[in-house]
């Protein structure tokens, strides 16, 4: 699979995610009006509010992204082995350079997110800086980069943005039916509204899972690929190969990550319990350094 | 009739793959162009450097006369070149005598402690780095162009239209690692 392909790849994968959470927004909506007597009025206003937080989250995700990680942007002055490092690899991939944020946290990490090589952001937290050698950092640097030229960033940001919102939603939807199960239980409900509310309930505990497995299916052989093609473009495979494995070596949580978000991570942020492995959205890092050393 | 239809359709059919084809041309030579452009940023911003460099140095070693020559002859047949293998003769020229400038700069202790020459030093080394990656944008761009130009039936209409292979942008033997100048 060549660029192009992958780009082509990556847009469609885009607009099925607006499809499918657009269609799981309205069904919850419909789902939650009935629970309240009014299915149109809950599926209307699904409807309209799927608009409106589809074009906010399509023009304004990688803000959002950077907010829920915390990161600050820097200058030149502020850290210009980063900032060369960037201008460099930009100037080999033929990419605009992107802005770039540190992560004030000792976690070994990094993200890119953007809707497009113009409007992209590469971030890398304060230990990753601390930690890695000049020729690691680039091989970081040009992971993320890959990420950012495959237009990877905007279905994993969207899909960072659009999944919140499913997980969201599900969320506010359990809360009230916890609520008013005990207030208006007493007013009697044909077995009709007993079965929708079931659905209703399962649809709010399976979305943050569909959701999931979303970004699985969008991000798993991505880092592979986001590896080779680093790794091309700075022509050292052992760089960021040494990389992972400190990276992997890291144990300090990073703070200010979400579900939503942690597949946006070079490595998954989240420790993995039972769910973590099942739903997994990285593959697992000693498979990908045996790649990188393998080429 | 029908045979009519059928040669017209034909027609049509090869006059819309010779436009696709004329397009996809036309972009890969513009992206070639494009690529070019990147490094001609950085082969000026290094030039634009070597008189601020030859006035510290010479500052400092005001009878190594021989060094300045090469730098200053290699500086303008870079300001004087036309076409990509006149740039590459002289950029590979240039690196030599910064070569020589850099290592006589051993001899000044005065001269490597200077704040100044330490920071066109650093701004130098940032600069060829920036070189060899543009380098390798570059020629990724012209490996693709030359392999659209010449394969078939592309090659048909490619030279009829006068396209020809573009030149890759190739450093010395032995530049291609870090082109870091290291002093202690």
């Amino acid at each position: 699979m060549n660029l192009y392909d992958q780009i082509g790849a990556n847009r469609r994968r885009t607009i099925l995610l607006f499809i499918f959470t657009f269609l799981a927004i309205i069904v919850l909506g419909y789902v939650f009006g009935f629970y309240f007597e009014d299915p149109y009025l809950g599926a209307t206003g699904a409807f309209i509010f799927s608009f409106a937080y589809s074009g906010a989250a399509y023009f304004f995700s990688d803000r959002i992204v950077l907010a829920i990680s915390g990161a600050k942007p820097i200058e030149k002055k502020d850290h210009p082995l980063l900032f060369r490092t960037v201008e460099n690899l930009c100037i080999g991939a033929g990419l605009p350079v992107p802005k770039i944020y540190i992560v004030e946290e000792p976690a070994l990490n990094a993200f890119a997110a953007g809707r497009d090589p113009q409007h992209s952001v590469v971030a890398v937290t304060r230990g990753l800086l601390e930690n890695l050698e000049d020729e690691e950092l680039e091989g970081v640097v040009a992971h993320e980069l890959s990420h950012v030229r495959n237009y990877d960033i905007r279905v994993m940001t969207l899909a960072a943005v659009l999944a919140g919102s499913l997980v969201m939603i599900s969320d506010i939807f359990l809360r009230s039916t916890r609520y008013s199960g005990s207030s208006r239980g007493g007013r009697g409900r044909g077995s009709g509204a007993g079965v929708l509310l079931l659905i209703g309930v399962l649809l709010a505990i399976l979305a943050p899972l569909i959701a999931q497995l979303i970004k699985l299916a969008i991000s798993r052989q991505r880092e592979y690929l986001a590896d080779s093609s680093g790794a091309l473009l700075t022509r050292y495979p052992e760089g960021l190969a040494r990389a992972l494995e400190k990276i992997a070596a890291d144990k300090t949580p990073l703070r200010h990550v979400s579900e939503a978000t942690a597949h946006l991570y070079i490595k998954n942020p989240l420790t993995a319990g039972f769910f973590g492995n099942l739903f997994s959205t990285h593959p697992p890092i000693e498979e990908r350094i045996r790649r990188l050393r393998q080429a | 009739m029908n045979l009519t239809y059928f040669i017209l359709g034909a027609v049509i059919l090869i006059g819309l793959f010779l436009l696709w084809l004329y397009n996809s041309l036309v972009r890969s030579k513009a992206r070639v162009e494009e690529a070019w452009s990147h490094i001609d940023v950085q082969l000026k911003r290094r030039i634009d450097l070597i008189p601020n460099l030859v006035e510290t140095v010479k500052g400092y070693a005001k009878h190594e006369k021989g060094i300045f020559e090469n730098v200053t002859k290699a500086r303008s047949a870079m300001l004087g070149a036309k076409t990509v293998k006149e740039s590459e003769e002289a950029d590979n020229m240039l690196t030599g005598a910064l070569k020589t400038i850099f290592a006589v700069a051993e001899n000044y202790p005065d001269l490597k402690a200077s704040v100044n020459f330490k920071e066109l030093q650093d701004e130098l080394a940032d600069t060829e780095n920036k070189i060899s990656y543009a380098r390798q944008f570059y020629n990724g761009n012209v490996r693709d162009f030359n392999i659209l130009i010449k394969s078939f039936p592309n090659v048909l209409l490619a030279s009829a239209l006068g396209f020809k292979e573009a030149e890759f942008f190739e450093a010395k033997e032995g530049e291609r690692e870090k082109p870091e100048v290291k002093f202690s």
